[in-house]
């Protein structure tokens, strides 16, 4: 209907709105650098021991995921264990690498900071960047507050948790119709359960487990071990939530480009952001 | 068609490019000198931050009984044939003396029999390995701060080295023995041990017989296995190559509480 209008007003006009501030905008790309390198420079760190565990110890009989060298007919393959059962995964996950140049490792080369196998400079990347993206969480967070950004852009609004809106949404969304106009100004339910899930929930569990894998920080806060279920499980967990990471960042590329890459890209650098307004307004 | 196999050919060749100079260039970066030392400058901020949040004296966690690691995983060294290790092993380390020595007012040299009468502790911990896993096991052994006590640390006394028996990497200059250091906030914490008990027995060759340190708030590469001599140092730079342990010396970090 609203097409209809538009179309009868001739072309809809389009206004730009102020939609990012500047601190959402540095601390953005602050943290697709801090995460990118955080990531790779994790996955060579899981290299090092590429197994998963329960637990406040290895139960090296029982991982929940492992990624080996194995053979088969006197070939060496890679093979990945997932709750006890294994899948071939050669030139993957367990063994990779250019023909002739194959090596048992858990993630390959091109997932991983450095590219070759070095868990002491995996190590240095990984605790630089994890500052950065501590320090820069922590100032997003409280200028987030404090200029209302979170509790007013982001925080759901009531009538937008009602399950009949919700599913009119994932209904939309899936058939990527995107809102105009008015509409548009706004985030709707699902993008803003998706930003305060990695906001609030994922990008801070990332931090305490990776705190609780820390002999010296558990012996400060104890409880965390609890909380986690042990040191192995808090590997796992921070394995599971960078997982979670990854296709959230997946999903939201896709999402950029769907609704309109260009306009997209733009608001997140300049701050503005295009919308369609119905012909009444310039 | 063609023109979308092209394209896809295209965009591919080109995300792969893209790929690959990303992580050329994070491998150069890795090997500059320059930018692999502002990496390292993270390693300063998270020992004083750590210093600053955790108190001395917080405790590793302790275990029950049944949380015991069945069997304790052996890393690095696990049978040395250093000949002197070796001299050693075959009468039982009968002949073996801890030497302790330095600046220390008292040098000592303790036996095994020695080193059981001083005041100990037992303790089931946990031992993580910089490589992700983790066993936990019951230790027994001398306290570290009484003993430095018992030597009398010199006033400029800053770290604990410690020489072990095992050779880890065949090199020319000797560099490949195992050492490592502590500072004194380690070397005094209540729960660290020279240990030589492993789950109510003698401690096993793998795990570092005779003698093992463990400073239970930092990882397994710290807890050096084999330990002949115990060294109040002033700095570390003079020894090995300069950067206080065999891994630290390969680009570990010294201080190793994450």
């Amino acid at each position: 209907m609203t097409a209809m209008t538009a179309e009868r007003a001739g072309r809809p006009a389009k206004v730009l709105v102020y939609r990012h501030a500047l601190v959402t905008r540095v601390t953005h790309w602050l943290n697709v650098l801090a995460v990118s390198f955080l990531l790779m420079s994790g996955l060579q760190i899981f290299n090092a021991h590429p197994a998963l565990y329960w637990g406040a110890r290895s139960h090296f009989d029982r991982p929940w995921l492992s990624m080996d060298m194995a053979e088969k007919n006197g070939q060496p393959i890679g093979v990945t264990t997932f709750a006890g059962k294994t899948v071939e995964t050669t030139g993957l996950f367990g063994y990779s690498g250019k023909p002739g140049m194959r090596e048992p490792r858990g993630f390959p080369a091109w997932a991983t900071i450095p590219s070759y196998r070095d868990l002491a400079d995996g190590r240095r990347w990984h605790f630089f960047f994890a500052w950065l993206f501590v320090i820069n969480g922590l100032v997003y967070l409280a200028l987030g507050f404090a200029n209302r950004h979170i509790p007013r852009d982001l925080w759901p609004r009531r009538w937008q948790l009602k399950p009949a809106h919700v599913w009119r949404e994932i209904v939309t969304h899936a058939r990527l119709r995107f809102p105009k106009g008015e509409e548009a100004r706004t985030y709707n339910i699902l993008q803003k359960g998706a930003y305060l899930g990695v906001v609030l929930l994922l990008l801070p569990l990332m931090v305490a487990t990776g705190l609780t894998m820390s002999p010296g920080f558990d012996a400060a806060a104890p409880w965390l071990l609890d909380l986690f279920g042990g040191r192995q499980s808090a590997r796992s967990i921070h394995f599971i939530s960078a997982s979670l990471i990854v296709l959230f960042v997946i999903v939201h590329l896709v999402m950029v480009v769907a609704s309109g890459a260009w306009n997209n890209i733009r608001s997140m650098v300049t701050g503005r952001y295009a919308i369609e307004v119905e012909g009444d307004s310039p | 068609m063609t023109g979308e196999t092209d394209r896809r050919s295209w965009l591919k060749a080109a995300a792969a490019s893209l790929g690959g100079l990303w992580l050329a260039a994070c491998d150069r970066l890795t090997e500059n000198p320059t930018s692999l030392g502002v990496l390292q400058s993270a390693e300063g901020l998270t020992r004083r931050a750590q210093r600053l949040f955790i108190d001395r004296k917080a405790l590793a966690r302790e275990f029950a009984p049944a949380d015991i690691s069945p069997v304790f995983k052996p890393n690095g060294s696990t049978d040395p044939d250093d000949p002197d290790y070796l001299a050693h092993k075959a009468t039982g380390f009968a002949d073996w003396r801890l030497v302790v020595d330095g600046l220390v007012e008292k040098p000592l040299a303790l036996t095994l029999a020695d080193l059981r009468t001083l005041p100990s502790r037992t303790q089931i911990t946990r031992h993580d390995c910089v490589e992700g896993w983790s066993c936990i096991g019951k230790w027994r052994g001398a306290r570290l701060g009484p003993l430095l006590d018992t030597a009398g640390l010199k006033k400029n006394a800053r770290y604990i080295v410690l020489h072990c028996a095992d050779t880890l990497e065949e090199t020319l200059d000797g560099t490949g023995q195992y050492y490592e250091s502590i500072d004194l906030i380690d070397a005094y914490h209540p729960q660290t041990i020279l240990a030589y008990d492993l789950n109510d027995r003698p401690l096993p060759i793998a795990n570092g017989a005779p003698l093992r340190l463990r400073v239970e708030r930092q990882l397994g590469y710290k807890q050096a296995k084999y330990v002949m001599r115990l060294e109040a140092v002033e700095d570390f730079a003079g020894i090995g190559r300069g950067r206080g342990g065999f891994w630290e010396d390969r680009g570990y970090e010294w201080y190793a509480g994450i």
